[in-house]
């Protein structure tokens, strides 16, 4: 008895040594751009899906920030290097969609691997971002936030406003009282040409640009220019000068203002929750929708999406496309994106994860959550707010930066300042039409 | 009588000298080679298509009379920053040559920033003057200055310039002190005895005898601010505010490696290079000549 034991233990160990280097897993390389707490959970979903099935191994790289990451990846694949998969935020999705011969797109990964896969079951509003004109999915949405509007309740009360603002006079007339009761600003903002251009223009229903905002074509030219676009940013140019708005940086560097309650209103993705969050222990905070002008047609309209998609590289073994398929499939379920959505603040990117998490109650018990994906998913998105793609975009950003900039401080009226903006964005866009 | 040792044969001075020739080949004509050949295509980011345009990368860059205001603003940035670390390095120098005590501890601390990466020591002053939680802005704010270097220009400049020539002064301070201590001690006490104060012994004796330093660490200096100094801007400001501290190799930067516009970023590149070359010439041509060696 004894010695059978034994036999069946050496058997059973021999069995083991032999299966290890025959069955190595594919490895699957995924970089990513997710630092911190976001970059654990990154980790926590590769380790999940490797722990779920043996045959592929999908191994996590965080490679910096977003232009970081995309730069890294376009080097690599310029260098036959290239990751498996690379996150791509959504300013890079023109110049990936243009890459054809470096870019497999997911339908077609997909279909050729024979995973089950129904586009229809994604949220349209965030798909819509990365799909062809033939209404094809290129890409994988991962993380998508939304902007939305944080404010300090505890102030509200102490200055007497007791209406959650939702129209640009509301915020007004609260920053005035907030700013009457002590409160040195009313508001700021980050990722300004995201939140004050490119979502107000879809929150109005306004174009950004020509040809569909760019979806019809790379003949697109920009048109945020309008008489709408430069009473808004006229208006914030004046509430600068009383601090009703008070500038803060170019990506998320105005969030301390909110945190050491300087401002009372920060607009920012919905992404930043968690931060706001872990930062604003001495005082209570709500998360309401983004003020609209209501005197403008059809405002509000919905809002588009920020983040990024995870976009599949060619030049690798038929083998290991398998194995991304099935770590699609693995990304999509209900439990991992609810999980994700409700750890992170990004959106669920499937209906049945929204309904998953809504069952478990989740908005109910953190009210506010809930905000991002009924802003975006409020109305039917029009060719206005489905989403952008203008080639160059990153650099463009950064026009948009300068020239606001230029508006903040007094230096350009808003019509001159967006005007410049637009005729600088054009000669980039310009450019990529004639390098694609 | 020849001082110089004189070679016969023709493989040892080659063989000698075939090191310096390959890293000089190795690293820098061939990649300056591959920005002039890059400078005339236009290629998207992947390299899947390229085009030959002859010169119009150049064109499209002197059409923008944005990239003509970056040569202005590189100017100034470069000669203030070459100027204001050369200045304190000096001064810094001569103090620590009279220092008797504790030498050792002074001059690790002065050459410490030396080891400081370029976008460790942007963050650093990042923190210092952010306008919302920066401890010196605070203390600005007591002397009734409200800094803001995301609006206001100035203060931006202000800042690049002090977190660039920060980092260099300890370098400078390293050449000049060991030049100052290649200064023969007797001459100085000469001078001394003859009546020259300490103003005029630095003066007369001590600054026309470093003036070798001093032109090297002059060329090595505008260098550094033309070409080492896109990290502190990436960190600090990015550029802006509206572009008032877009400076020349930060435009390379952010147009090669953020808006992967290779050929635009090839062409400022060897426009930026054929601008450092013409200094260096002009420097060795005009000012080396009042250098004593």
């Amino acid at each position: 008895m004894k010695r059978r034991v034994v036999l069946a233990a050496i058997g059973a160990a021999t069995v083991l040594a032999m299966t290890g280097p025959g069955h190595a897993a594919t490895e699957i390389q995924w970089w990513h751009a997710m630092g911190g707490k976001l970059g654990e959970k990154v980790v926590e979903i590769a380790d999940g899906f490797n722990a779920s099935q043996s045959d592929y191994k999908v191994l996590p790289v965080y490679k910096g920030n977003y232009t970081e990451t995309m730069t890294a990846a376009i080097a690599a694949f310029r260098a036959r290097q290239q990751p498996h998969i690379v996150q791509v935020f959504e300013v890079g999705t023109a110049s990936m969609m243009a890459a054809k011969g470096a870019i497999y797109p997911v339908y077609s990964l997909m279909a050729d691997t024979g995973e089950p896969f129904d586009p229809g079951s994604y949220l349209a509003s965030v798909t819509g971002y990365y799909t062809d004109t033939d209404g094809n999915m290129l890409s994988m949405p991962f993380n998508s936030s939304t902007p939305v509007l944080y404010y300090n309740k505890t102030a509200f009360e102490k200055a007497g406003v007791t209406r959650v603002p939702t129209t640009w006079p509301e915020v007004e007339a609260a920053a005035r009282k907030a700013q009457a009761a002590g409160y040195p600003c009313g508001f700021t903002t980050g990722w300004q040409s995201w939140v004050q251009i490119e979502n107000f223009s879809a929150w109005h229903n306004q174009p950004t640009g020509t040809r569909s905002n760019g979806f019809a074509g790379t003949d697109t030219e920009f048109t945020f220019n309008s008489p709408v676009h430069v009473r808004h940013i006229g208006q914030l140019a004046e509430w600068q000068k009383s601090g009703i708005f008070s500038y803060g940086g170019r990506r998320s560097d105005s969030a301390p203002k909110f945190y050491q309650q300087e401002c009372v209103m920060y607009m920012n993705s919905s992404a930043a929750y968690a931060g706001v969050k872990a930062n604003t222990k001495d005082f209570e905070f709500g998360v309401s929708s983004l003020p609209f002008w209501p005197d403008i047609d059809g405002a509000p309209q919905n809002t588009i999406i920020g983040g990024a998609t995870l976009w599949v590289l060619q030049g690798h073994g038929s083998g290991d496309y398998k194995g991304i398929a099935r770590f699609f499939s693995y990304l999509s379920s209900a439990e991992v994106q609810a999980d994700w959505h409700q750890f992170t603040g990004y959106l669920p990117i499937t209906t049945a994860a929204y309904e998953l998490t809504k069952s478990q109650g989740f908005y109910d018990k953190n009210p506010g959550t809930g905000i991002a994906i009924k802003q975006m998913t409020g109305k039917a998105p029009t060719k206005n707010s489905k989403g952008l793609r203008f080639g160059n975009f990153v650099q463009i950003r950064d026009i948009i930066n300068e020239e606001l900039e230029a508006i903040w401080s007094g230096q350009k009226s808003a019509q001159a300042g967006l005007d410049a903006a637009v005729q600088r964005g054009n000669v980039l866009l310009r450019r990529f039409e004639s390098t694609n | 009588m020849e001082k110089r040792v004189v070679f016969s044969g023709r493989w040892v001075p080659v063989l000698l000298l075939a090191p310096q020739v390959t890293i000089t080949l190795v690293f820098f004509i061939w990649p300056a080679s591959q920005a002039l050949y890059q400078s005339v295509l236009l290629e998207d980011a992947f390299g899947l298509s390229r085009k030959f345009v002859w010169l119009d990368n150049f064109r499209i860059l002197f059409a923008d009379p944005l990239y003509l205001d970056s040569f202005g603003r590189t100017a100034f940035f470069s000669s203030v920053t070459a100027a204001l670390s050369l200045g304190l390095a000096l001064v810094l120098a001569v103090m620590a040559d009279r220092v008797i005590k504790g030498t050792a501890l002074y001059r690790t601390f002065l050459i410490w920033p030396y080891a400081v990466a370029p976008a460790v020591a942007g963050v650093l002053w990042f923190f210092m003057f952010n306008p919302s939680i920066g401890t010196l802005t605070y203390l600005l704010r007591f002397l009734g200055y409200q800094w803001n270097h995301y609006l206001n220009g100035t203060d931006a400049m202000a800042l690049i310039i002090l977190a660039a020539s920060w980092k260099q002064v300890s370098y400078n301070f390293l050449f000049f002190l060991a030049g100052l201590q290649a200064i023969p001690r007797s001459l100085v006490e000469a001078a001394a005895i003859d009546g020259a104060g300490p103003f005029k012994r630095f003066r007369t004796i001590i600054f026309p005898l470093l003036s070798p330093t001093t032109f090297f660490l002059l060329v090595v200096n505008i260098v550094y601010a033309f070409f080492d100094t896109f990290g502190i801007v990436h960190a600090i400001t990015s550029g802006g505010p509206a572009q008032a501290t877009t400076i020349l190799v930060y435009k390379v930067y952010s147009d090669g490696f953020i808006g992967l516009d290779l050929g635009g970023s090839a062409a400022q590149s060897v426009i930026l290079m054929a601008v450092v070359i013409a200094l260096t010439v002009f420097q060795f041509r005009y000012i080396e000549r009042k250098v004593a060696y």
